[in-house]
């Protein structure tokens, strides 16, 4: 029997980086609390250097995930949101925790993340129908455009919306066909270390996605300058910071996701607006003839 | 020293093929005064290497010593391609890489070498002409090393003929094992003759040595039948060159060194891929062998994938933010 004064297991999670999970390298950490400022656990500082080796962990891991079938992609993704289920309790008391919520709209937001995520594993084998298709050309030449993923996508996560936010911009990048390095939000970082959980024990494989846990404003110009991030999304970029952030991306050419003026509501239909701008359009020229 | 357990030293006893230098030149007259003095070698503490070679691991370079450690490390690679697949275009652009290892950078350092099989010697020679770039042949029956010694003579004069001016041999790791000694050792000194000028470096493969007091002896056979590098692997074999063995080999060349007044330089091989591996070997030769090492003339990598980590590793350093593997050349 155990009774009250038991001491209680302070925990101190740590990133998802490669499909492991490793402490930050810099050996930094700080304390999560509730909306009402009460400890909850310690959460990993990530640095730059785990930005960048999650960065590199993203790449390798993009050649399989990209040429992966579209069918098997949506597989997956199914897969995880079959998993997020089985954590469903868990992830309600760290939304209602981290956000204030009460627990029923702490439920609901869970809900609809999961559901957020079942859509988008039902849409990897639809993009290319929706978003290609044959090109009518005057000329003896069948002409065809594939929407193919760009490559690594750095997200800067919502800051205020730590599960359906933290899904609504990683889903989409994943349903592409791109692998992701993700910085979750700063202050309620729980709901995205437990997806880190799940997806570690789900059949996404190890390096397309990572999470850091840390401040957006430390990790943002890194990933924005860094030359192997081919795509970054600003939504979470601390406010006054994002056109700075966008103009570093300009030296590599990346494709940059600019951020809503405030941050939006997560549950409204998101269309295919979080997904095209991590495609590159390819267009074929195939000859006609015998 | 070794007169005493050897049972063959007979008075008048003819002496062997080549003479080491002294104090060292009477170890080579048997077999089995050979093997006396080699296991007379002091034994390798297997954990202490290891735990010394892990502790020098830890060191942290940053700034203007990892600059310096990198451009230093890029001007010792031998950029190496052993392949079957291996083609006279191939070995061009590879001494087109050593020549200018980052287009985007002029004051990039060059390689020290390219490292080819004996066949391909005469392209890069070609290529390389003029450049100061040596050129490496791998030569005797590389990687086993599985021929009779004529053909592995004949293998070593071919490639310097085609114009290799740096030899890497394998040893009769088979004779080794077996504790013959004295083959190894004759060997080598045949393989030495054949060379000519060109430099010698004596290839270990330490993967299929299995205990450091085999690398330690097998480094003094190399060192004292008169080749001018020890080189850990071919990077065929897995493990290559692990720290533990190069604390060892750098140890041997070091006690080389204050015995005899020859210096031999040290290569390892195979298995060093990133830029933090070669760091590593860098304040381990600083710490073993000392700072005459630090030198394209007495240490090399030998690597193919290497240089690229080096380059994208001094382009942060310059430009201030990480690089990627799409700006450097693909091998």
């Amino acid at each position: 029997m155990i009774g009250n004064d038991r001491l209680a297991v302070r925990k101190t999670y740590k990133l998802y980086v490669g499909g492991a999970f490793p402490r930050s390298e810099s050996g930094r950490t700080y304390a999560v609390t509730d909306a009402k400022g009460h400890f909850l656990a310690n959460a990993s500082r990530a640095s730059r250097k785990d930005a960048r080796d999650a960065v590199v962990a993203a790449r390798g891991a993009f050649p399989k995930w990209s040429g992966a079938t579209a069918y098997n992609r949506g597989q997956v993704l199914y897969r995880v949101a079959e998993v997020m289920e089985g954590r469903h309790v868990q992830f309600c008391e760290e939304v209602a925790a981290g956000e204030g919520l009460s627990s029923g709209k702490a439920r609901a937001a869970v809900d609809a993340a999961i559901d957020r995520w079942v859509w988008y594993a039902g849409w990897t084998d639809k993009l290319a129908s929706v978003l290609g298709g044959a090109n009518p050309v005057a000329g003896p030449y069948f002409d065809f455009s594939l929407p193919e993923p760009t490559g690594v996508v750095a997200v800067l996560a919502p800051q205020q919306s730590s599960l359906l936010g933290l899904v609504s911009v990683l889903a989409p990048v994943l349903a592409t066909g791109c692998t992701a390095v993700v910085v979750t939000s700063q202050e309620r970082p729980l709901p995205a270390v437990t997806l880190g959980e799940v997806l570690a024990t789900s059949d996404v494989p190890g390096g397309v996605v990572n999470l850091l846990t840390g401040d957006a404003e430390e990790l943002g110009p890194w990933l924005a300058e860094h030359a192997d991030v081919d795509a970054i999304d600003l939504t979470g970029a601390p406010a006054g910071r994002a056109m700075e952030f966008e103009r570093e991306a300009a030296g590599t050419i990346k494709r940059v996701v600019r951020p809503p003026v405030t941050e939006p509501d997560w549950t409204a239909d998101p269309g295919l607006s979080r997904m095209t701008p991590f495609l590159e359009t390819k267009t074929v020229w195939h000859p006609m003839g015998v | 020293m070794t007169h005493v357990l050897d049972p063959d030293a007979l008075p008048g006893a003819t002496p062997a093929v080549h003479a080491p230098l002294p104090p060292y030149d009477d170890v080579t007259r048997s077999d089995a005064a050979f093997r006396a003095f080699l296991h007379g070698l002091p034994g390798v503490d297997q954990v202490g290497a290891e735990a010394r070679a892990a502790q020098l691991g830890t060191r942290s370079i940053k700034t203007t010593s990892k600059a310096w450690a990198i451009d230093t490390a890029i001007s010792m690679v031998d950029l190496t391609t052993l392949e079957g697949a291996d083609t006279p275009g191939k070995v061009r652009s590879l001494a087109a890489k050593a020549k200018q290892p980052d287009p985007g950078d002029p004051s990039c350092p060059r390689v020290a070498a390219v490292c080819v099989y004996g066949d391909l010697a005469g392209v890069a020679r070609k290529a390389l002409e003029g450049t100061g770039i040596h050129v490496a042949a791998v030569a005797t029956a590389f990687p086993s090393g599985r021929a009779s010694r004529a053909v592995k003579l004949a293998d070593v004069r071919d490639a310097v003929e085609n114009g290799a001016d740096e030899i890497d041999m394998v040893i009769d790791r088979g004779a080794f094992l077996r504790g013959r000694y004295l083959d190894v050792y004759e060997e080598i000194v045949a393989v030495k003759e054949a060379c000519g000028d060109a430099h010698l470096k004596v290839i270990l493969e330490t993967g299929e040595l299995k205990t450091l007091d085999n690398v330690r002896r097998a480094s003094w056979i190399a060192m004292l039948a008169g080749g001018d590098f020890i080189k850990t692997s071919t990077g065929k074999v897995n493990p290559a060159a692990t720290l533990p063995v190069g604390l060892v080999m750098l140890e041997a060349v070091r006690d080389f060194r204050i015995a005899t007044g020859r210096q031999v330089g040290f290569k390892p091989a195979g298995g060093i891929k990133t830029t933090k591996d070669a760091v590593k070997h860098l304040v381990m030769i600083n710490e073993t062998a000392g700072p005459d090492w630090l030198d394209p003339d007495w240490f090399r990598f030998g690597a193919s994938s290497l240089l690229n980590d080096l380059l994208l590793q001094r382009q942060k350093l310059r430009t201030g933010h990480y690089s990627g593997p799409d700006y450097v050349t693909v091998d």
